[in-house]
């Protein structure tokens, strides 16, 4: 269980530390044409080979890891700024008009499938990296919501809220006070689960064309300009393909891991 | 005859010693009491008993039941043994249930695990026998059908289900661990009865966990003492109350009993201005509506509740579970609003929320039942203490403050570095008071504040509660279902049942003269040593 734990950390930051290098440093440029090397194997001067402009595979890995860290960090934050204070609200008001409507408000949004709708968000604001953020980052919402809300209400149960409330606290202090420091781990494990559906996501709208456009590298439209080309050069979609799985199963093991670290239920189980 | 002789029974975890050498008899037929204070290790020996230890656990020892020791029995020869030859019941009858299956199929359950019906054993035939054996623990048929779920029955009913599953089987034995814990008064006494009607009946034996030494009085005829996994004395219940041997025993008896110090209440102050007076209260809760367009219907939990409380003194609210205690604390704290009358601290009303001014909620503070739930677990002491400041402003010597407070509760000092987390169950109680006194407030709310301790820890809790009135003036609401504790520290009392108040009164005369129908019942049904035994036991420790 540690094991997984410590390999889901290890991979991803070996995506981090790839997104972080690709700002000072990559082995060639990423913007660099040259047809001549086009589809080469992996070789020495070309850790991964080329694609079929003969850019450097390796190089264009590290750039995407950057824009898919970005997209999905940033589309976290979104989620986790807007549906943690609703949740918090809507426990805190549990069973009044506000909690229904945070609540319902939820249900809508989690009534549509999150790749169609990201798709109409898309397709009507023009295909960029900010527009995939947005779309990305309100189907975060409801999921932080929901989480806030449900840790939040079993702790509105307890004395200590009580003892709080006699103190002449209001609820938004005793939610940033009380609450949130006790519902932190509930909210680091989700986040880690949705920063990897965030990478997932990314690279599915820069396969269909409405993420990050060219020449901005990105590893859902390498895949995507590989596809053609399976057969002939194998290597050009497989790594992409290797890059998404590995980060997404990585931060999976991490946020599980860190699940049963952080929650006391599960570690007194153990 | 003997059925249960367990020999030097001893239990490890690691390298931490759980029991030792625990030593016992059980006759066919016999009340046994087990007690002891939490952590004792009462009911371990029970699981240990059962093959229920935990797997991390070294057993030694025997435990010789009719011709075979249970503690060298297999996994699988103690799954024949459970349930047929020895039931159990626990303390929680909320969750000793599986609330998907009707009370029917879960007392059948066990018939027809065990095969015991017959060779062609139907479900029919187990509903037969399930049906019966609910009749003989009060839930007959007629009244409460099979196909009830156990969300529609109460704690009290609950119980009796979990015990017709535990003889449903007329086991020989059935280990019984704090049944009535969590139970109201008048519902012990009937469980009570009911089990000494069983063990009487059935010839079923009956070792019974607790650790209320008043209910071990009242049921069994043997008992053994536990401290620290061990047991300290054993014998016949009548003597050894009346003359302990061991010194542990008679402390445990002593701080049951415990009184602490109280001047009498001063009469002088009966003129005086109240200082809460509730005139009137009504607290209606709005049901969820039965059906798409009737109308919410309202339970009215408090009902035209009038009382005062006059500085410095002591006020008792007794009742049973739902009697509406809890919603009127919260309203006197103003946390909730009320639907009729008022609620007045000095002459300023008290409101819900907001609108109360902080000045006015820094008059009174409030202990609760929970030590564990009554903390945020992420503060420190120091922050915890501190948290009604907010009504105040912090002062400038914030930090020599809860200092004090730590101090004058009997802790020190350098405990406000600590979490809470690294304190026991009657420390955190201790933190409680000191967090509820550190604004000087001249009423605290006492919330079932003692309930959750042991008798040795209450006693001394309660003797901390009657100094720190002394000292500062303080009013108390002591709220609680305990009528002993009520009894010994306060002087006048309110009886409560469903949202009135029925009796009120001063302490002693309500209990020695109770006029109201209900509080009779309360009364008679609160077990208690008999005076005779603690004659002799006063005597002796003399």
């Amino acid at each position: 269980m540690k094991a997984s734990l410590y390999l889901g950390l290890a991979l991803a930051l070996a995506a981090l530390l790839a997104a972080a290098a690709s700002l000072i440093w990559t082995p060639h440029d990423v913007t660099a044409l040259s047809i001549a090397d086009k589809l080469k194997p992996p070789s020495a001067g070309h850790w991964l080979g080329t694609d079929h402009f003969g850019r450097d595979i390796a190089s264009m890995l590290m750039a995407g890891a950057r824009t898919s860290i970005a997209v999905a960090l940033v589309a976290v934050g979104i989620g986790m700024g807007f549906g943690v204070p609703l949740g918090l609200l809507a426990a805190a008001r549990h069973g009044s008009i506000v909690d229904e409507a945070v609540m319902r408000g939820n249900d809508l949004i989690f009534a549509f499938p999150s790749l169609v709708i990201a798709i109409l968000i898309t397709a009507v604001f023009g295909p960029s990296a900010v527009n995939a953020i947005l779309a990305i980052g309100i189907f975060n919402i409801p999921v932080f919501a929901r989480v806030a809300r449900g840790g939040a209400l079993s702790l509105w149960t307890l004395d200590f809220i009580r003892a709080a409330e006699v103190a002449g606290k209001g609820p938004a202090r005793i939610s940033a006070e009380h609450i949130l420091p006790n519902i932190a781990s509930l909210l680091i494990v989700q986040g880690t689960i949705q920063f990897s559906l965030g990478i997932l996501a990314e690279a599915g709208l820069s396969y269909v064309g409405l993420g990050a456009q060219p020449p901005t590298p990105s590893w859902g439209r390498m895949l995507a300009e590989a596809q053609t080309m399976v057969t002939l050069a194998p290597h050009v979609a497989i790594f992409p393909g290797l890059a998404i799985v590995l980060t997404v199963f990585g931060l999976n093991l991490l946020g599980d891991g860190l699940r049963d670290r952080l929650d006391p239920r599960l570690r007194a189980r153990t | 005859m003997t059925l249960l002789s367990v020999r030097n029974l001893s239990l490890s975890i690691g390298r931490h010693p759980i029991l030792s050498d625990v030593s016992f008899d059980i006759g066919e037929g016999q009340i046994f009491g087990l007690v002891g204070e939490s952590g004792s290790g009462k009911s371990m020996t029970a699981l240990a008993l059962m093959g229920l230890a935990p797997a991390s656990a070294r057993v030694r020892g025997t435990a010789q039941f009719g011709g075979i020791d249970l503690l060298a029995q297999t996994e699988r020869q103690m799954t024949r043994l459970r349930g047929r030859d020895i039931g159990m019941i626990f303390q929680e009858p909320m969750t000793a249930l599986n609330p998907m299956k009707t009370i029917g199929d879960q007392v059948a359950e066990t018939l027809l695990v065990h095969r015991a019906v017959s060779r062609a054993a139907t479900r029919t035939d187990a509903q037969a026998v399930a049906a019966e054996k609910l009749a003989r623990v009060g839930l007959p048929t007629d009244r409460f059908p099979l196909s009830l779920y156990p969300h529609e029955l109460s704690g009290g009913q609950r119980q009796r289900v979990a015990i017709a599953m535990a003889i449903a089987l007329r086991p020989r034995l059935l280990i019984a661990d704090e049944p009535t814990t969590a139970l109201d008064v008048t519902t012990q006494a009937q469980i009570l009865d009911l089990l000494r009607g069983l063990a009487a009946d059935e010839g079923l034996a009956l070792l019974l966990i607790t650790h209320d030494l008043a209910v071990v009085a009242d049921m069994a005829r043997q008992l053994a003492v536990m401290q620290g996994g061990r047991i300290v004395e054993t014998g016949a219940t009548e003597p050894l109350f009346r003359a302990p041997r061991q010194d542990y025993t008679r402390r445990l008896l002593r701080a049951a009993e415990h009184r602490p110090a109280r001047r009498p209440p001063a009469r002088s102050t009966d003129s005086s201005a109240p200082l809460l007076s509730v005139e009137g209260a009504v607290r209606d809760y709005i049901l969820p509506r039965p059906s798409a367009f009737a109308p919410h219907p309202l339970l009215r939990a408090v009902d035209r509740v009038s009382f005062s409380i006059r500085p410095g003194e002591s006020l008792g609210l007794v009742g049973e579970s739902g009697c509406g205690k809890s919603t009127l604390t919260r309203a006197i704290l103003g946390l909730d609003p009320l639907q009729g009358g008022a609620i007045r601290l000095g002459q300023a009303p008290v409101t819900a929320g907001r609108t109360m001014p902080a000045a006015l909620r820094a008059r009174m503070q409030v202990v609760f039942q929970d030590p564990y739930g009554s903390f945020n677990p992420r503060h420190r002491v120091s922050r915890l203490v501190a948290e009604p400041f907010h009504l105040t402003g912090r002062p400038p010597d914030a930090d020599r403050r809860i200092a004090a407070a730590l101090e004058e509760v009997g802790l020190s000092a350098a405990d406000r570095h600590k979490y809470i987390h690294e304190f026991s169950g009657g420390q955190r109680q201790r933190i409680a008071i000191a967090r509820a006194l550190i604004i000087r407030p001249d009423l605290i709310v006492l919330d079932e504040a003692v309930s959750a301790l042991d008798v040795r820890v209450r006693a001394q809790v309660l003797d901390l509660l009657a100094r720190l009135q002394e000292s500062h003036g303080l009013a108390y609401l002591f709220i609680s279902h305990d009528l002993s504790v009520v009894r010994a520290v306060t002087d006048r009392v309110l009886v409560m049942q469903s949202g009135r108040i029925v009796e009120e009164g001063a302490t002693e005369d309500v209990f020695a003269d109770p006029r109201h129908d209900y509080t009779r019942r309360l009364i008679a049904a609160a077990p208690k040593i008999p005076e005779t035994w603690k004659e002799d036991a006063d005597a002796d420790a003399d």
